[in-house]
């Protein structure tokens, strides 16, 4: 529906991808491990590999949770905007299809926070 | 006629004063002088039908309020040449007026300004006056609080630039974009949205916390204030009421409209009381109730018998209510993990609860605080024993609507978050529950535009690439010493100096 209004109702989106000068935001959810309050927002480099997006964004964003330097990305299993995913890592985040403001979900099954509390 | 006779009965004086002020128009056309009275598809048949419980007139009015000042601010006078700040539970609670003072009082400010603006808009007199004594109540709210609480800011941190801040903080755009969406609808949804969804079905919720928290804590200022505002709120609450009713009784057509404004409101109401939530669990020193408690006792329990009455005019109680009242053992602890995590980007200080607090958080949630909550907060505290406090130096999802960061859980998963999505224009958006993605949807155009925090950060508007240069440059919060722990900070420093002097 449109909004109603006195006269004719037109807006700009505020968040388009052209505002964030040549980088996008990314969504990241990392199950059980509610220690981080929210799924974190990034700015990055829709070049960047993604591979190098887990080691210079998402490892460094989780270092303070013990379960950071666990994890095995072999077994994660990952969601894109709901919909399950394999991400090719040696891609850009472009080329897997990661567009602007897409969440990610990463599942660790091996890890399920501090003592298994989903925290 | 002698002088005695000449005095009017109330009914006549009301009569005299607000209606017969009012003239139907013979050369301009009643449409081009209130021409916001109708796009919104409200159907008002007979203006005389308002009721005005009060019958307030502005002679009246002016001399009770001037009676109320002259008390409060000799009281005012009185806290600030005894050093009432020093009789306070403990400096921790100063740190509910820091969030009060940048959260609520300029929403005061905007309440003025919200019903300055519609009080123009009604081709009814008694509705106008009635706005325009509440535009009135709502400005002397926002410098009443600023002076009730501005003796705090010689002795303690970050209570320096509350209007600023409520512009530009992250978490503070959670209260400022509230009022700026009932604004910025039309008058009957502001008057849905404020007068009704907000003051009377929600506001014990907010008010009395704040409020009752003063007086358990030894604050004498607030507490005056909260007197000294409270006939003036009972009449904000009738009005929001019979508000309602009007409207309904008007005509059957504007049931289903009304019925998704209630939905909508309720919901971002809801959603804002978060805040509150965490305040009474967690930032009280001295705790007055618990958040669950106040929930169950003011919206369960009142809201219940007030849909009841609602009933007969078609009028069902909100949409997700149901998910708001599981969310009661939650939300609270959900918003405080929140503001300890990212307390380099507050303007007060966090702490994590003793254990003494467990225990009586343990008490108050037994369904949700042993299982869910407190395995994080035992963690951070061994590692601020440690020296190591948690940080999270990442920004958060925030959701488009209600613009908190995507804290909250499923409604029958505590583990799991609450994400959705939706994708409008070949843009995705994303919410932090039905209730928001629903507003959305109904008027998407509006939250396309929303100001989020952290995407304006990231697209390089606020004077920083990085956390602390966007606080201490766009904020105007003094990082390390208005924030962070608790522990450790200026204020329990000076706090432990008083303690020390009144104990020589
Ligand atoms: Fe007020
Ligand atoms: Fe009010
Ligand atoms: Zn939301």
């Amino acid at each position: 529906m449109s909004v109603k209004a006195i006269s004719e109702y037109t807006a700009e989106p505020m968040d388009t991808v052209d505002k964030f000068h040549g980088m996008q935001l990314m969504y990241i959810y990392w199950k059980n491990h509610l220690m981080f309050c929210a799924s974190f927002a990034f700015l990055v480099d829709p070049e960047m590999s993604f591979e190098s997006m887990l080691t210079n964004t998402f490892l460094p964003a989780i270092k303070d949770h013990p379960d950071s330097g666990k994890i095995n990305f072999e077994s994660a299993t990952w969601l894109l905007n709901g919909n399950d995913f394999n991400a090719s890592m040696e891609l850009s985040l472009r080329e897997n299809k990661i567009d602007h403001k897409s969440l990610l979900t990463i599942t660790t099954p091996e890890l399920n926070g501090l003592n298994s509390s989903a925290t | 006629m002698s002088a005695k006779n000449r005095k009017l009965n109330l009914k006549d004086k009301y009569q005299y004063l607000t209606r017969d002020m009012a003239w139907e128009p013979t050369y301009q056309d009643k449409k081009d002088i209130f021409p916001e009275e109708d796009f919104e598809g409200i159907k008002i048949k007979d203006w005389s039908k308002w009721e005005d419980p009060f019958r307030l007139t502005m002679d009246s009015y002016w001399k009770y309020q001037a009676e109320k000042e002259k008390k409060l601010y000799a009281i005012f006078d009185a806290f600030a040449q005894n050093n009432g700040h020093q009789n306070i539970s403990d400096a921790r609670y100063v740190n509910a007026l820091k969030l009060f003072l940048s959260g609520v009082s300029p929403l005061e400010y905007a309440a003025f300004q919200g019903y300055a603006k519609v009080g123009r808009q009604f081709s009814g007199a008694g509705a106008r006056v009635a706005c325009q004594m509440q535009a009135i109540d709502e400005l002397r709210h926002s410098q009443t609080q600023q002076h009730a609480m501005s003796h705090y800011n010689k002795h303690f941190n970050g209570l320096h630039d509350p209007a600023h801040m409520h512009d530009r903080v992250w978490f503070l755009s959670v209260p400022k974009s509230f009022f700026d969406d009932a604004r910025s609808a039309g008058p009957f949804e502001f008057l849905t949205a404020i007068s009704f969804s907000f003051e009377y079905v929600l506001t014990n919720l907010l008010f009395v916390p704040f409020m009752s928290g003063a007086a358990y804590n030894g604050d004498m200022a607030t507490v005056t204030f909260g007197f000294s505002a409270q006939s003036d709120e009972a009449r904000h609450m009738t009005l929001g009421l019979e508000v309602i009713k009007f409207i309904l009784e008007q005509h059957e057509d504007n049931v289903p409209i009304i019925q998704k404004w209630i939905d909508k409101w309720f919901w971002r109401g809801f959603r804002l009381l978060s805040l509150v939530g965490m305040m009474m669990d967690y930032m009280l020193p001295n705790k007055v109730m618990s958040w669950a408690e106040a929930w169950e006792t003011y919206y369960e329990k009142s809201g219940g018998a007030l849909f009841k009455d609602l009933e007969r005019y078609g009028i069902r109680p909100p949409k997700y209510q149901d998910v708001a009242n599981a969310a009661k053992n939650h939300i609270s602890h959900q918003a405080w993990a929140t503001f300890y995590q990212y307390s380099k980007a507050t303007n007060f200080h966090t702490w994590m609860p003793d254990e003494s607090e467990m225990k009586w958080l343990a008490e108050k949630y037994p369904d949700s605080f042993d299982k869910y909550y407190r395995p994080r907060f035992e963690y951070w505290d061994r590692k601020q024993k440690e020296g190591e406090r948690f940080y999270n130096d990442t920004l958060p999802q925030l959701c488009q609507v209600c613009q908190i960061p995507a804290i909250f859980t499923e409604h029958e998963s505590p583990s799991v978050l609450s994400l959705r999505q939706v994708e409008y224009n070949e843009e995705r958006y994303h919410f932090c529950s039905d209730g928001c993605a629903d507003i959305f949807n109904d008027e998407p155009e509006k939250y396309i535009q929303a100001w989020l925090p952290v995407h304006q950060i990231y697209q390089g508007n606020c004077d920083g690439s990085n956390v602390s240069e966007v606080v201490s440059n766009y904020y105007n919060i003094n990082l390390g010493k208005d924030n962070l722990d608790y522990d450790g900070s200026p204020d329990q420093k000076r706090w432990q100096e008083i303690k020390n002097n009144g104990s020589k």
